[in-house]
Order: C-alpha cells, then sequence, then structure tokens
C-alpha cells in the first residue's frame, strides 16, 4: 500500500455543535467547540499547506514485511509524503506516518533521546539511531529499512535476541574477590581509570555496531563488537582486580572472540555513542598478547 | 499459565530492585515488561542519586530538605525510610560496579542540587540513570532471574469482593508482543507493579513514548485508590521542541537562567533570593513562565540556561551528556551559546496508593517506583530524589512480597483510620463511558481461588483483543492527542477553575471516542497499534483522575497552583487525595498525611528558597 498526500476529509463543524445552549456551562462548552473546530480547521490548512509545497514534505520510502498478514508477507517498499518540519527526526517521520496514515507500520521506539536504543535502524544504507538522525542531514527520498544481518520481525522490527546472547556471553557484570570491610564504604577508583572506562560504559545495546560489522555476518558466533566492548569494560574496570581480569582476557580471546575483528572500524563509524569499539579492541587484544607473554 | 513467587511488572529501576530483592530473600522470581529492561525510560535519568554519604550530612537533614520540598504532604515515615536507606542502596550500587564519578582520593562524587542543604546528589556524569539501569540488570543477569520481555502486561488478576480491602491480587494476565499469546503469569507470593511514569497523558514531556502509566491504571480498575494524581513535576529545563530533558545538574554546577532581557530573573525578580536557580523545581518552572507571559521569553516560550562559563572542561567532565543532548535535539552548542529551556512534564508524585513497603490496600499487590506513591515526595519531588526512590522502594516491595517479615506498617492504606469522604461536584460526568466494565467487576460467579481467578483475566483478555482486532471504528492515535492537548493546554504548571472543567469535559468526549476505538492492524506479530490503543485507555482513566484532584484540591501547595486559591491552606488540606474507581464511578477522598516521624514531627513551615 502507497500513501500519499493527507487526504483532506471535511469535518462539519455544525453536527457537534450545541442546538440549544441553556446554561452558563452550554454556553462555554458551545464555545469550546467552536474555537475547538477552528483549530482544528486551521490545523488542517497549515497541514494541506505544507503538503502542497514540495519542498515541505519528505519522501520516505520504507520497508514493511509481516510474516501473517497478507499482502504483506513479500517484502516491500511503501512510499509515505510526510510535512517536514525543523528539527524533524527520521523517528518523527515515522511517527507522523504511522499515526496519520497507517497504524500497522512497526518500528521500536521509546525515549526519542538516544539513550534506550531501541530504534537502531538501516536509514539511507547505514546504521542510524532514527530519534537521533536529522531529516535535514538526509538525501530524499529517505530509505528505512531494518537492521541488516538480523532476522526481520516485522516491518522496521528485528529479532534481538542473538545480540542479547552475544552480550551476555562474556559474564557481563561486576566481578571482585574484595571488597572493602565497612559496609558503608565505597570502593576506591581513580579518576583516570574512571576515564578509561567511561566510553564502554555509553552502550546502549542498540546493535547498530553488529549490524554493520562484516565479520559478525560470516560468523554467528563471533561475539561482535557490543559484546566485546562490554567485556573491556569490566576488564579495564581497575576496581575488579587481576584475578578477574584473568578470566576476563580469556574469555574475550577464545576462537570466536576479540582474535576475529579484522579492525574495518566499521562498528566505530555507526556507534551513535561514538564509543571507540575499534580500539577497545584492539586494545584487549594487546592486553592479551601481554598476559600471554606473562606465563611464557 | 506460567507460575512463580512472585510476579515483577516493568524492568527499570525499582522493578530491577525489587527482582533481586526478592530473589534473594528466596523467592521464584519472574520479570514482565514490554520493553527490554535496557529500553526502561530509568535510563534517561540524567542528576543522581541523593544519599546522606559523608559524614558532615545527615539521614534526617535529607529527610527535613525532602519534607520541606514535598510542601508537606510527604509521609514522614515514607520520607525516613528513604533518607535512612538510600546510603547502603547506593554504596551497594558502587559494589555492583556502577561507574560513579569520581574525586581525588577516589570516593564516588557528589553535587549541589535544588533544595538540598548538602550537596549530597550522587552522580554518574549526566547519565546516572543509564549507568544504574545497565548495573542493575548485569545484576539481574548474573542471578538468571526470568525475564520476559516484550510482554504487555494488559491486567491484573484481582478476586471481586465488594471491598477492595478484601480482593487478592492472584497474578497478571499479559500480551506477547512478539507471538500474540496472551497468558496468566500466577504469582504466589505477589505481584509488583513498577511500571513507571505517566508523562505521555501530556503532549511536552520528558517522559518515553512508553511511559503510559499501565501499572497505575490497571491497579485503580482492580479497586486500589489513585493517590495525589494532581502534583505533577514540571521540569524547569526541558528542550522546547521536543521536551528531552536537561539536567538540574547544569544548575548544581552552576548553570545560570537568563530571560530575554540577559536578567538572571530568579534573583533580579525575586523568585528565590537566596537559592536562586537552585531553589525548587516547582517554584523555577512557575519563574519561567511568568517571565515568558509577562514578555520577558525567548520567542514567547522559553527562557535560556546558560553553562559557557563553566568551562569545557568541567562541562566535559560532568555534563558532558547534557552537550550531546543539546546538539542533537535542539541544535545548541552548549559550549558557545546558551540553551533554550522551557518547563515540561517530567513526573507523577502521585500514583499507587502504598504504605512504607509497597504494599497496597489489595493483598499480595505491591507498587514500587515512580508509579507508586508512599508518599515520599507529596506536593513537590526533589531532584535527586527519584532515583534512591527506585532502589530503597524496590527492594524493600521486593523483600516484602519475597515473604519477609517487616514488622508493622506506619503508613494506613484504603479507607481505613481518618479517611474523610469529599463533597466536590464535578459537573460532568466521570468514569466509565457506557460499554462493559473491567478489572474485578466481572460480573460473574465469584472466583476464589488463584487459578480461576488468572484464568478468567485470560478470559477477558482475549475477548477484549479479539474485539479490538474484529471491529472497525476509530483509530486510538486521534484520541490520544486529544487527551494530550487539552492535559498540556489546562492542566499544566498554573492551573484556573473553567480551564479544568473544561478538560474535565474534553475527557468525557475522548471516553465516548474510545469507546468506538478499533486496531486496524490485524497481525498477531508485534502488533503495536494494539498495543498503543490499549495504553490509551490507561491514558484516560490517570488523565480523569488527574483532572478530578487539581479541581478538587483548592490551595496552591508544591507543584499544583491554583489561580484562584493563592495560598496553602494547612488548615483544610494537610491531607492526600485519594481517588478511588469504585467499579466505574470514581469517588474522591481524603486521608490525613503523617507528619509524625521516627524521633520528630515535622511541623508545616512557610517554604522558601
Amino acid at each position: 500500500m502507497s500513501t500519499q498526500i493527507p487526504k483532506q476529509t471535511e469535518e462539519s463543524t455544525e453536527a457537534d455543535a450545541e442546538t440549544e445552549p441553556a446554561s452558563k456551562g452550554d454556553e462555554r462548552r458551545a464555545e469550546k467547540r467552536r474555537r475547538a473546530a477552528e483549530r482544528r480547521e486551521q490545523r488542517q490548512e497549515e497541514e494541506a499547506e505544507k503538503a502542497a509545497a514540495d519542498e515541505s514534505t519528505v519522501e520516505l520510502k520504507v520497508f514493511r514485511y509481516d510474516p501473517q498478514v497478507e499482502g504483506k508477507q513479500e517484502p516491500r517498499f511503501d512510499t509515505f509524503h510526510v510535512p517536514f518540519t525543523k528539527g524533524m527526526t527520521v523517528l518523527d517521520a515515522l511517527m507522523y506516518a504511522r499515526d496519520t496514515y497507517d497504524s500497522s507500520l512497526t518500528f521500536r521506539h521509546s525515549c526519542r533521546q538516544a539513550v534506550c536504543g531501541s530504534d537502531a535502524m538501516f536509514v539511507n544504507g547505514g546504521q542510524k539511531l532514527a530519534c537521533k538522525t536529522q531529516i535535514s542531514d538526509l538525501d530524499e527520498p529517505v530509505r528505512v529499512e531494518p537492521l541488516p544481518h538480523a532476522e526481520v520481525t516485522k516491518d522496521l522490527v528485528v529479532d534481538m535476541e542473538h545480540f542479547y546472547d552475544q552480550m551476555e556471553a562474556v559474564e557481563p557484570y561486576f566481578q571482585t574477590n574484595e571488597y572493602p570491610d565497612g559496609e558503608l564504604e565505597e570502593q576506591r577508583q581513580d579518576r583516570e581509570n574512571r576515564e578509561k572506562i567511561k566510553m564502554s560504559t555509553r552502550c546502549i545495546w542498540c546493535g547498530a555496531c553488529m549490524s554493520s560489522c562484516n565479520i559478525a555476518a560470516g560468523d554467528n558466533e563471533y561475539l561482535g563488537p557490543a559484546a566485546i566492548n562490554k567485556a573491556y569494560r569490566f576488564a579495564m574496570d581497575e576496581r575488579e582486580g587481576e584475578e578477574i581480569k584473568q578470566k576476563r582476557l580469556e574469555i574475550i580471546e577464545q576462537e570466536h572472540g576479540v582474535w576475529r575483528c579484522q579492525t574495518q572500524f566499521s562498528c566505530t563509524e555507526v556507534c551513535p555513542k561514538d564509543i571507540p569499539l575499534t580500539e577497545h579492541i584492539q586494545e584487549l587484544k594487546r592486553e592479551a598478547v601481554k598476559n600471554n607473554l606473562k606465563f611464557w | 499459565m506460567y507460575e512463580h513467587d512472585v510476579v515483577v511488572v516493568g524492568a527499570g529501576g525499582a522493578g530491577l530492585r525489587a527482582a533481586i530483592a526478592a530473589q534473594e530473600a528466596g523467592a521464584d522470581v519472574a520479570m514482565v515488561s514490554k520493553l527490554h529492561p535496557v529500553r526502561s525510560h530509568t535510563g534517561a535519568a540524567e542528576g543522581g542519586i541523593n544519599a546522606a554519604l559523608r559524614d558532615a550530612d545527615s539521614w534526617q537533614d535529607h529527610a527535613y530538605d525532602t519534607m520541606k520540598g514535598s510542601d508537606y504532604l510527604g509521609d514522614a515515615p515514607a520520607v525516613e525510610a528513604l533518607c535512612q536507606e538510600s546510603p547502603e542502596e547506593v554504596i551497594r550500587l558502587e559494589h555492583w560496579g556502577m561507574p560513579f564519578s569520581r574525586e581525588d582520593d577516589g570516593r564516588v562524587s557528589q553535587r549541589p542540587f535544588g533544595g538540598l542543604s548538602f550537596p549530597r546528589t550522587t552522580y554518574a556524569g549526566a547519565e546516572t540513570g543509564h549507568q544504574m539501569l545497565h548495573t542493575m540488570y548485569e545484576q539481574v543477569v548474573k542471578r538468571g532471574i526470568t525475564v520476559y520481555d516484550e510482554w504487555h502486561v494488559m491486567d491484573l488478576a484481582v478476586t471481586d469482593e465488594d471491598d477492595p480491602a478484601e480482593r487478592t491480587c492472584h497474578g497478571v494476565v499479559a500480551y506477547d508482543i512478539q507471538s500474540g499469546e496472551i497468558s496468566g503469569f500466577r504469582a504466589e507470593n505477589g505481584v509488583i507493579l513498577a511500571t513507571g511514569g505517566m508523562g505521555q497523558v501530556f503532549d511536552h514531556t520528558t517522559n518515553a513514548v512508553a511511559n503510559t502509566g499501565d501499572g497505575v491504571a490497571m491497579a485503580y480498575r482492580a479497586g486500589v485508590p489513585m493517590e495525589d494524581m494532581e502534583f505533577i513535576q514540571f521540569h524547569p529545563t526541558t528542550l522546547p521542541s521536543t521536551g528531552v530533558l536537561i539536567s538540574e545538574g547544569v544548575r548544581g554546577e552552576g548553570g545560570i537562567l537568563y530571560n530575554s532581557e540577559g536578567e538572571r530573573f530568579m534573583f533580579e525578580h525575586g523568585y528565590a533570593n537566596n537559592d536562586g536557580e537552585l531553589a525548587s523545581r516547582d517554584v523555577v518552572s512557575r519563574a519561567e513562565l511568568t517571565e515568558v507571559n509577562e514578555g520577558r521569553g525567548i520567542e514567547d516560550e522559553y527562557v535560556h540556561l546558560d553553562m559557557r562559563h563553566l568551562g569545557e572542561e568541567r562541562i566535559l567532565d560532568r555534563l558532558e551528556n547534557i552537550l550531546h543532548l543539546a546538539e542533537d535535539f535542539e541544535g545548541a552548542d552548549g559550549l558557545t551559546e546558551p540553551m533554550p529551556v522551557k518547563p515540561g512534564q517530567h513526573y507523577a508524585m502521585g500514583g499507587i496508593e502504598t504504605n512504607e513497603f509497597g504494599e497496597t490496600v489489595i493483598d499480595g499487590l505491591y507498587a514500587a517506583g515512580e508509579c507508586a506513591c508512599a508518599s515520599v515526595h507529596g506536593a513537590n519531588r526533589l531532584g535527586g530524589n527519584a532515583l534512591p526512590e527506585l532502589i530503597v522502594f524496590g527492594k524493600r516491595a521486593g523483600r516484602h512480597a519475597a515473604g519477609e517479615e517487616m514488622g508493622e506498617a506506619e503508613i494506613e492504606t484504603g479507607r481505613s483510620g481518618d479517611w474523610q469522604p469529599a463533597d466536590y461536584e464535578f459537573g460532568v460526568e466521570v468514569g466509565e463511558a457506557g460499554g462493559s466494565g473491567t478489572a474485578a467487576a466481572d460480573g460473574g460467579a465469584v472466583a476464589t481461588d488463584a487459578e480461576s481467578v488468572v484464568g478468567g483475566a485470560v478470559d477477558r483478555a482475549q475477548e477484549r483483543v479479539e474485539e479490538l482486532l474484529s471491529r472497525k471504528g476509530r483509530n486510538h492515535a486521534e484520541i490520544r492527542s486529544a487527551v494530550q492537548e487539552t492535559m498540556t493546554a489546562n492542566v499544566n504548571v498554573f492551573r484556573e477553575e473553567g480551564r479544568l472543567e473544561e478538560t474535565l469535559e474534553d475527557l468525557r468526549e475522548a471516553r465516548e471516542a474510545y469507546k468506538d476505538v478499533a486496531v486496524s492492524d490485524p497481525s498477531r506479530t508485534f502488533n503495536t497499534d494494539l498495543i498503543h490503543t490499549i495504553e490509551t485507555r490507561n491514558i484516560l482513566d490517570i488523565a480523569e483522575a488527574l483532572t478530578m484532584g487539581a479541581l478538587a484540591r483548592e490551595e496552591f501547595r508544591g507543584a499544583h497552583w491554583r489561580k484562584e486559591h493563592q495560598e496553602r491552606k494547612d488548615e483544610n488540606w494537610l491531607k492526600h487525595t485519594l481517588i478511588s474507581w469504585n467499579d466505574g464511578e470514581p469517588e474522591l477522598w481524603y486521608k490525613p498525611v503523617v507528619l509524625e516521624g521516627e524521633n520528630k514531627t515535622y511541623e508545616p513551615k512557610s517554604r522558601s528558597y
């Protein structure tokens, strides 16, 4: 199904007007309805104006697929024309298209501010977070597809289970053998060490890196950039201690671990939180080598 | 049907902490959440966690600040629990590896925040919530706690005795978003609601699209009263075009607010002669809008928040996330120019009525976090007090639900003690708009055993989904946006009687329209149209209760400002607003605030900053 410029429906403003305003309350209600109708009309006019002028609408071509619904079982692209507003993001445009033209248009989204990691998509051929990608920065038509190298559940929604499995494969939780004595005593960590792990702790699990990685595409068991970054976050955290670090290095050195990375930097390029993923992977390789030399 | 000892609904900060606590207390726990845990909106919290960690600070001072901030509508046993237990909970997070910002001596950093007498806001950059959420989810992974993610809980499975206080919650019914399966979740010991905020009742909000107040609405329809719903926090610094939050940490670190004339209005116009920008949030939000209304706003809409003088190094060290947000969502460079900000809906002080252990009036039903109202925040929440609430009350609810002995609660729930009926006439019909009742009042034979209670709830949910999917009707989106529009226009920072009444009428229309709502996507796979349609019902119930509370409370207290009632009226209003669903005919009543703490009584004082 392809949708066009919003169709204008003539709304009767008479229909819901009170015929016999009896009380003050009724008068106020009638007045309010009249104002609401005016606002509605004005809004429709504005929308129509916007949609009419070509340069103020944006054309989206959106991937559609639903395994259950007739006509959508074969993947296709639908075109939506969305009135452009200043500051509009890809997510804003998708929401507009869904709420105005086709309520079955499906995508994950929640926080709208690049922290929940729900809305990584393939926009004009690159992995992007829809909520922080400005329409004005993109060539038209804007082509929106689900993340590549993941199974499509429906429209722009992909199955994240494999991504989550890889994240969980690196023992992604803090471990240490020595806590301070007092119950209200915090572990000390110097500023430099906190700074060292800071970028790695910003991961929002959006999956953009994994989707962009050629190695992950070819080796399903490869831990992938996000999970290795998670391992980095703990391995470099001095609060965990040497013993735990050894264990962490063993995990990332496994057959489908850091040595698979061919430093193509695609993960680093697409990361919406600017995490230097490739550098982190490289640093873990160096740590692993140093560590192995120690035992020779 | 799935069976567990404890079922936690929602997997943000409060839910994760509750699940961990319940599991540590020996329960078999499951979390059921419409989002994967790391997608929860706790992750968007920026500023920090208030905790009296240092020798020069004390939990008593924290409690005093919180009670003053609440404008004396917080309940002392809950406020004191928050302040006493926050330090150990913060240290626990540190022991779980949370990457807090650090001082030169390696200890966790704390900074000043609005309304605090000591810099006790413990933080991790301007991304404290993100770090806290991920740290706790890591612990859930470590413990192997079962998570049913992308399962939308539709309703509670509660018995249907006439008196809500005699009802028991046996579980929930949920819809698997991936597959369309509807299933019961039997909870042997208890259900803990931790569904977070309800910002989607408004259209300019810092809240996520998912924050539709599901838990509050579900509990309400099952018979638990909503408490103090009229108290909504409008955060003074949100980006004008999107509502994205700019942390109070900016002002905590020294950021300054200016009007269009370049005046530092918090001082120059006398809004807060002592604390200026660091006055309580309600005070600053009203000040900003007053500036705009008096013609000193920028583009008649917002004011400027300037942090340039803090210097690049300090900004990058403590507020880096703010630079990204201002750049990505408003195109402003916080290093070289002031950032535009205006008030936006941020937080619901009210919610599901609970005592200080998270128990509701219904046996086996708990609530914790933003969806709950113990009440910790009263009429206004202090910045930095939401995150400790999640971990302190999440933990308490989890332990209690798992069967740990925790003593007698001091806060009463339901119509016990000194409750009093309200005598307010709304002049507009409120409550269920015709059609079928929901939740407890199923009209069938009284189900007593747990299995049939859960089974009955599943049957009703199935019927409802089939009906929504099969019929033709209106799209929920227009109804939702009508609600958001009227709420934002009329139930905002400044409230007037006539416009509140108009809003109740608008909501009535929206309820009528919702009777004809239908889902046009026929799919059983990831049908977000269906989920949003179900959520919109929750938004309606909450918007109405909120507006009813705002109309009935004829005084000015904390975040609730009334044009016709310009003062706090302690002689009449040191009491909580309660609204009971009452099987579709909402009923308003009150109960007194508890100002008696462990060792002292918090005497209401005039509140100035």
